[in-house]
């Protein structure tokens, strides 16, 4: 690379606090002109020594401990590490715990999928689908609330079973709830199928081919929309009521951004099936048996696995006949999705960016920011030497506001396009 | 995909063991991984799930795990490494989606990955200790720096 | 003129969060949405903390936040409300043991209000800063 091709090219810092991530990153996009040519990403911000501090923690106490390493998917977590502790031990639970586990599992990944649309609408300008999405969510978090007394980190997973119950005599009410979510799934449905717009902005951006997916090992919907046809649920229903239930995967060859919102809005119609169904099976089965007794753990080691919204979430637990476990690996889908944007963006317009870097759901928010840096590593967010010498003598031309703004505008420039084609 | 995997490794593998009918442990040589994973990722066709560091207090141990997914079974290689020389072959070069936990695992436990493209701290922050991992068992919280 | 009485009206609001399961963050978020719809009160979040009035912290502040949070407030233009959001954030919560803890918030700067919960629930959140609003423009 000579001197002049090393001045036209602009760094981008996007980060790295990111409100709405399970794992904080800090994006450096490269871009010449328009384009993205390359893509940094740290992470770290986040770290909180989770698996550290798992080792200092009772059996029973990591359960809540792992369900504060996300808040969206506090649900997913936990679920897997009931299921390493019961593999470890070789525990089976009731039939009643795997329905009770997999309603809360399909709530959370609705308020999830809701959550990211939402967020999704409002990078391309598209704020009524924010609003929407996020009011309708509110529906879930109340159903949530009724059946665990808590918005988010509803602490229903216990090794052996599920810890509270759902009574009978509640469970027409759910229903009833439940299934006002159809119609508006489908409104979600029509409204960003069919909208050119929506299209025009998403469809062929940010294309991660299914080559590049398995040599990536993306898990979840970013491989679903890539045409990798796995669903930890479908493929591995042990200890949890999805093989006795029916439901389907949905699976899109294309792997850009438009495919991974159809598998999202698709996985929800599903999911809202998948909890009538349970709920249905629940009133047949007697009240109060939840958990079986698990006294011991023993000395060995489990592994244990879950669909959370984003994708497997994977639990390794070690133990040594102790009380706590000897080692705790946790891994999150996002861990390997995130770095799949190193090829995901390249290539891309800046202005596709922000959607693209969104599209994997790292839950990327409206309050984040790009810092802008001139010749000078003065800015508040990048203040480590090696972080300073990546931008030092290099022009920082945006900040986030902007690149939103910049995302927004692409959009009416469709639109206005669209209206003078129709006229 | 148990007995193909057998044949495949053939003689490197030092200890099979079977925990259940979804979880297989595949302990092998420290020297043997690059073409192990080789076999796995590329001619078998496995997911690439995580691996994991564990200090095990005599040694050190990483688990690859390998998930064979419309089998619903999981295929974990041991391997065991020496606390003197605690280094290994890196297989981000096999696998790409490996880059990151082996940084993770270098930062955190200190095992060194030889030939990984970039070994820098992932987590941590610049001015973290050398040779203070946190996730060694013989770590205190009185080792981390004092001052953020 | 009283500095306490501009923060009365439309305040900004900066977000910063380090170290948190973003439980906290979506709450915050979720309180701006229609069925808390705190916008119309002309609060808004910000995407730099020289335009805000007001920093919501969460998560118990892990080591690259620390420095980055005390960077934060000493450019914020004064006065700034300081609010801790979240059982890590007010005391360290759950994460409190870990090696990674510097905080929690009130150890790197001052705290004006504390919202305790995990995570605390936009009503708990708009009751706090209705709380430290009229605390400041007394």
């Amino acid at each position: 690379m000579n001197k002049d091709q090393k001045k036209r090219k602009t760094i981008i810092p996007v980060g790295p606090y990111h409100p709405l991530q399970e794992e904080p990153e800090f994006f450096e996009l490269e871009v010449e002109g328009e384009r993205v040519v390359k893509l940094n990403i740290k992470i770290g911000y986040n770290h909180r020594g989770i698996e550290k501090l798992s080792e200092s923690k009772h059996f029973d106490q990591v359960t809540f401990l792992v369900e504060r390493i996300c808040g969206i998917c506090s649900t997913s977590h936990p679920f897997a590490y009931v299921q390493a502790v019961e593999d470890l031990a070789g525990i089976e639970i009731p039939e009643r715990a795997k329905y009770i586990r997999c309603i809360i599992g399909e709530l959370e990944r609705l308020h999830s999928h809701l959550l990211w649309l939402g967020l999704a609408g409002h990078f391309i300008g598209y704020n009524t689908l924010w609003m929407w999405a996020w009011k309708y969510r509110e529906t879930v978090l109340d159903l949530c609330e009724q059946i665990s007394g808590n918005r988010n980190h509803y602490a229903m997973m216990r090794i052996g079973g599920a810890r509270r119950d759902i009574l009978n005599k509640e469970i027409d009410e759910l229903k009833k709830k439940t299934a006002t979510l159809t119609s508006v799934l489908n409104m979600f449905k029509g409204a960003v199928m069919d909208d050119p717009v929506i299209a025009a902005r998403t469809k062929g951006i940010g294309i991660l081919t299914k080559e590049q997916a398995i040599n990536y090992c993306v898990v979840g919907p970013t491989a679903r929309a890539s045409g990798i046809d796995i669903d930890v649920r479908r493929d591995s229903p042990h200890n949890s009521a999805y093989n006795l239930v029916e439901w389907n995967v949905p699976v899109l060859p294309d792997g850009d951004v438009f495919a991974k919102v159809v598998v999202r809005i698709l996985e929800m119609l599903e999911s809202v099936k998948i909890i009538i169904q349970c709920l249905d099976r629940l009133k047949d089965l007697k009240e109060g048996e939840i958990w079986n007794e698990v006294r011991d753990i023993p000395a060995g080691e489990g592994i244990g696995t879950y669909e959370a919204p984003r994708g497997e979430v994977f639990h390794y637990v070690r133990s040594d006949g102790g009380n706590t476990p000897f080692r705790h690996k946790v891994r999150a889908p996002s861990y390997m999705n995130i770095l799949s944007n190193e090829v995901a963006v390249i290539g891309g317009d800046i202005a596709d960016a922000c959607i693209t870097l969104a599209a994997v759901d790292p839950c990327y928010c409206c309050t984040d920011r790009i810092q802008a840096v001139e010749n000078r590593p003065a800015c508040p967010l990048r203040q480590s030497s090696s972080e300073a010498s990546h931008s030092s003598g290099r022009k920082l031309k945006y900040n986030w506001e902007q690149l939103l703004k910049l995302s927004q505008e692409k959009t009416k420039r469709i639109l206005s396009i669209k209206n003078q084609v129709s006229k | 995909m148990e007995n193909k995997i057998k044949e495949r490794l053939g003689n490197r593998v030092v200890n099979w063991e079977k925990k259940n009918e979804r979880r297989y442990y595949i302990e092998i040589k420290k020297e043997d991984v690059e073409e192990v994973t080789q076999i796995l990722f590329k001619e078998l066709g496995l997911r690439f799930s995580i691996a994991s560091g564990i200090d095990t207090i005599d040694n050190f141990e990483i688990l690859y795990h390998f998930s064979a997914d419309n089998e619903d079974k999981f295929f974990s290689l041991r391997v065991k490494i020496s606390k003197e020389k605690p280094e290994i072959h890196s297989i981000s070069k096999i696998i790409t989606a490996a880059k990151w936990i082996e940084r993770e695992i270098w930062e955190l436990l200190g095992i060194n990955f030889i030939g990984h493209p970039g070994l820098e701290r992932l987590i941590l922050t610049e001015d973290w200790p050398k040779g203070v991992c946190p996730l060694r068992k013989d770590f205190t919280n009185e080792q981390r720096p004092e001052k953020a | 003129m009283n500095k306490g009485k501009i923060l009365s009206r439309s305040i900004w609001v900066f977000h910063f969060c380090s170290g948190s399961c973003n439980n906290c963050d979506i709450e915050i978020l979720d309180a701006l949405t229609p069925r808390f719809d705190l916008e119309r009160f002309g609060i808004k979040l910000v995407g730099s903390i020289k335009h805000a009035d007001c920093m919501l912290v969460t998560g118990m502040i892990n080591k690259k936040g620390a420095t980055r949070l005390k960077f934060l407030y000493d450019i914020a233009p004064k006065p700034l409300a300081v609010v801790a959001i979240g059982a890590c954030a007010c005391s360290g919560g759950i994460f409190e043991p870990s090696y990674y803890t510097y905080g929690p918030v009130d150890k790197i700067i001052p705290v004006d209000a504390y919202i305790p919960g995990c995570p605390a629930r936009p009503e708990a959140l708009i009751d706090g800063i209705v709380k430290v609003v009229k605390k400041l423009s007394t």
